[in-house]
């Protein structure tokens, strides 16, 4: 017999963001059933890089990053575990004065914005960091950047909310969509009709897929980068570190283990579910690894792994309300940097549903943005492979076309 | 003539030896990639230093087999293309990825022969970690290859065909066996010899052989006994275990030999696109091969990495797997000789399966074992913090996620050794079919390889 469960909000997709909003929905007091076809947090959410980075963020993100970054600060009084986090700092390093002088202009950005960034040479720079490589010209430093383990952090936020009354099904595909005068009715595939007030789409890489059904669509596609881990080593490491051409981010993990990403990002397949990392990536990354850390050269990689991130043409996200239907709301394509912002859009998607509106920008993110031309991000062009870019049909001109 | 065939095999074992032998008879020059120094596998291993080893008597009834791998093997030279000491660590889009010498190189493929054995499935025990406890396997590997015993007074224990050979063999090469504490009933191999008879009468009295040889020399077998724990503070000093009246006993040793039987090696045969299927006698994920070995396109799996077969299946299914990739290759192969291959081959795998219930793994152990016993030894989790995980809310519904929550088999050995463990505690503590617990994905590299690689050219 089907069962029939009535909630004020629906939240399909049990990643960061849907268990995030679950959670400050609960504790804005709405009932919430967060829904996930899968295990909770088990796609991009669960295999990041735990990057929670500040600098270099689109200035438009910032006013959402800090505000996810007042909430990570109280993560253990949130959640009851601290799964990691640790505000080691972020280093984006400079291999010439072309790079540097980037750093220089982002760090400006950041200034304005209310996010401290300093700019080293690379004398001061060695002299804190002794391990760099001799190639690394200079640094900006964004001492209040951490990091957390994102395998914990997804299911500790579902839990709490789970605590607070939340409703969590994993394993639970929906099936149909239907709006009914002011009420969404959802089918599943396991006997389980769901009937809510409020939509909030949160499906990451799969979101399109629910946007479509309302009528909206956004050209995401789903990629991800070779990340790889190499065996515990005596800790030395501290900040999280980041190439400014995105080549390798690397950072130590306190068991001692060294967590690197590479790009270029390839693509993944979110219908097979499979995210195959080549291995010439692995390979190309470790080189790079070994430019930035010499001395890692001694040690060996044991474990590499992809997700299946969703990513969109200008790399910013899908968050805030549907243009086409009353109720609905969509936060997804975060484009590889969502884990910081993960509680600031929850805090600000239950906003929107209870008091209706929000302080914090939401205009960049807008869904509609892709019914025009929207530019691609000149990171497109360095971070992804030509291949999986040319498998996204967005037009080589650097205009994106919807699908 | 057409375009050379790109025809690569991993594992240089019985498999993978008698499948180059196939190719190189119709004129293929195949390209044999193993990580031994010498080929062999684990069965025929070589040894590689220069000790003065009575392979007679380390082989016994079994050296003519080893002679004729390494006559055939020799027979080879100019005819396949072998690359000893090589590590295949990934295979991805048609192309075995491998490192030796601290060099990459890709090696595309038109087809792809994997003969990657097995290794020891293994089990947490008390003090399973301390030093002076190995594998069974590996007590066996130190003897072929390095002429050296694990200690002076072995015990081995476990479950497993292996435990009265590898005694015998300590014994012959001067040894002291302490003791073989078997895990499995008499009543389990009694019940199971009917198919052992039928399937393989003379490996059967093999076997009988050597426990009356063990015995004849005074060592003492148990039978249907539990272990209890490997003792000692630094180093092996004993085992304790309780007969199966449920009496404790105590056997001094300086080092242990344990072992329950073979879990197969198949992860490149995941990289390369193979389905894995559940095989509920082995209790393990093995790929799902057709009768000849195939199990993707252009992918072949043959030997104990495919089916837990024994040496002779090995050398057969590598043959069978060598036709099939010919067969594929549009060269004609030989199709009486492939049926009977085929059926002998079944018949051997049968005899297997009948070992493996009368050397029944005892999968319900790990739920038993004390909270402080560690599971993963490479990240030291122990069996208490993955029972925390499984009492949590929103709790692990697999093995993969069960890694992510607590580590367990995300070190060196990327699960090989307490994947299988960690599945049955799972199933064991939630009430839920070991099936569905899953397999740790594989991912390469399928073992470690250092940051310094140099690029492929």
């Amino acid at each position: 017999m089907t069962t029939r469960l009535r909630t004020e909000v629906a939240i399909i997709g049990g990643g960061l963001m849907g268990s995030w909003t679950a959670y400050f929905l609960r504790r804005r007091g709405l009932s919430v059933a967060l829904i996930d076809k899968g295990e909770i947090g088990a796609q991009s959410s669960g295999v990041n890089f735990g990057n929670l980075r500040l600098q270099g963020r689109h200035p438009g993100q910032i006013p959402l990053a800090l505000r996810a970054d007042a909430v990570w600060d109280r993560i253990v009084e949130h959640l009851g575990e601290a799964c990691e986090f640790e505000r080691g700092g972020h280093l984006y390093l400079a291999f010439d004065e072309a790079q540097m002088a980037k750093l220089g202009h982002m760090a400006e950005d950041m200034f304005r914005c209310g996010v401290p960034v300093k700019l080293l040479g690379a004398a001061g720079l060695r002299a804190r960091w002794p391990w760099l490589g001799a190639g690394v010209a200079g640094a900006s430093w964004s001492a209040r950047d951490a990091t957390a383990n994102p395998r914990l952090v997804t299911p500790a936020v579902a839990r709490a909310a789970r605590r607070l009354g939340a409703e969590i099904l994993s394993g639970t595909r929906v099936s149909a969509f239907a709006k009914d005068g002011e009420r969404f009715r959802l089918a599943t595939d396991r006997d389980l009709e769901i009937e809510s007030d409020a939509l909030v789409n949160t499906a990451g890489a799969w979101g399109p897929q629910i946007a479509t059904v309302f009528g909206e669509s956004a050209p995401v596609f789903a990629a991800g980068p070779p990340q790889f881990v190499t065996e515990p080593l005596p800790y030395f490491i501290g900040p999280s570190v980041q190439a400014a051409d995105g080549r390798v981010i690397f950072r130590q993990v306190r068991r001692g283990n060294v967590v690197v990403a590479g790009y270029p990002r390839g693509a993944s397949d979110p219908v097979a579910n499979r995210a195959p990392v080549d291995p010439a990536r692995t390979l190309a990354a470790m080189q790079s690894l070994v430019e930035a850390v010499p001395r890692l050269a001694g040690t060996s990689v044991i474990r590499v792994w992809s997700g299946i991130e969703g990513y969109l043409p200008d790399m910013l996200p899908v968050i805030g309300v549907s243009r086409t239907t009353r109720g609905l709301l969509h936060a997804f394509g975060f484009c590889g940097h969502g884990f910081q912002l993960g509680p600031g859009v929850g805090l600000t998607l239950a906003e929107l549903l209870v008091d209706g509106g929000t302080s914090i920008p939401l205009s960049d993110f807008d869904i509609g943005r892709f019914a025009g031309e929207v530019a691609h991000d000149e990171r497109l062009s360095r971070e992804f492979d030509s291949a999986s870019l040319a498998a996204t049909g967005w037009s080589a001109a650097g205009k994106a076309t919807l699908p | 003539m057409a375009e050379a065939r790109r025809v690569l095999i991993v594992g240089a074992g019985p498999a993978g030896v008698a499948a180059a032998a196939v190719l190189a008879a119709h004129r293929q020059r195949p390209f044999l990639i193993d990580e031994g120094h010498a080929p062999g596998g684990q069965v025929y291993r070589r040894a590689s230093a220069p000790v003065a080893l009575d392979i007679k008597a380390l082989f016994g009834s079994q050296v003519g087999k080893y002679e004729r791998l390494h006559a055939t093997f020799a027979g080879l030279a100019g005819s396949v293309e072998h690359r000893p000491r090589t590590l295949a660590w990934a295979v991805h889009e048609r192309a075995v990825h491998t490192l030796a010498e601290g060099k990459a190189e890709v090696h595309p493929y038109d087809a792809l022969i994997l003969a990657t054995g097995a290794t020891d499935r293994l089990l947490p025990v008390p003090g399973w970690t301390l030093p002076g406890a190995y594998a069974l396997g590996g007590a066996q590997t130190l003897l072929k290859d390095q002429g050296c015993l694990i200690g002076r007074r072995v015990v081995f224990c476990g479950s497993s065909p292996l435990l009265h050979l590898v005694a015998l063999q300590y014994q012959a090469a001067g040894g002291e066996v302490a003791a073989v504490v078997d895990t499995t009933t008499t009543g389990a191999k009694l019940a199971a010899a009917p198919v052992l008879a039928a399937n393989g009468f003379a490996t059967l009295l093999r076997g009988l052989s050597y426990m009356a040889a063990l015995r004849c020399k005074g060592v003492r077998i148990h039978h249907g006994t539990r272990l209890v724990a490997i003792e000692g503070e630094t180093h092996v000093t004993g085992l304790r275990f309780r007969d199966r009246r449920g009496n404790e006993h105590r056997v001094e040793a300086d080092a242990v030999a344990i072992g329950f039987g073979l879990r197969a090696e198949t992860q490149l045969a995941e990289l390369g696109g193979a389905r894995l299927r559940y095989d509920s006698v082995f209790r393990q994920w093995l790929p799902d091969v057709d009768a000849d070995g195939r199990c993707a396109p252009g992918l072949y799996a043959a030997g104990d990495g495919c089916a837990i077969g024994g040496a002779d299946a090995a050398e057969e299914s590598g043959q069978l797997a060598a036709y099939a990739a010919l067969a594929d290759l549009g060269i004609a192969a030989p199709n009486a000789r492939m049926a009977r291959l085929r059926a002998h081959v079944a018949r051997l795998r049968r005899f297997q399966r009948g070992l493996a219930k009368a050397f029944d793994w005892p999968h319900s152990w790990p739920m038993d074992m004390p909270d402080q016993v560690i599971l993963c030894r490479c990240e030291n989790v122990t069996l208490g913090e993955v029972r925390a995980t499984l009492r949590e809310d929103i709790p692990p519904a697999d093995v993969n996620r069960a890694k992510a929550f607590t580590r367990c088999g995300m070190g060196r050995c990327q699960g090989r050794f307490c994947g299988l463990a960690l599945g049955e505690l799972m199933a064991a503590e939630t009430g839920t079919a070991h099936e569905r617990t899953g397999w740790l994905r594989a991912q390469a590299p399928v073992k470690p390889v250092p940051v310094s690689t140099a690029f492929p050219s």
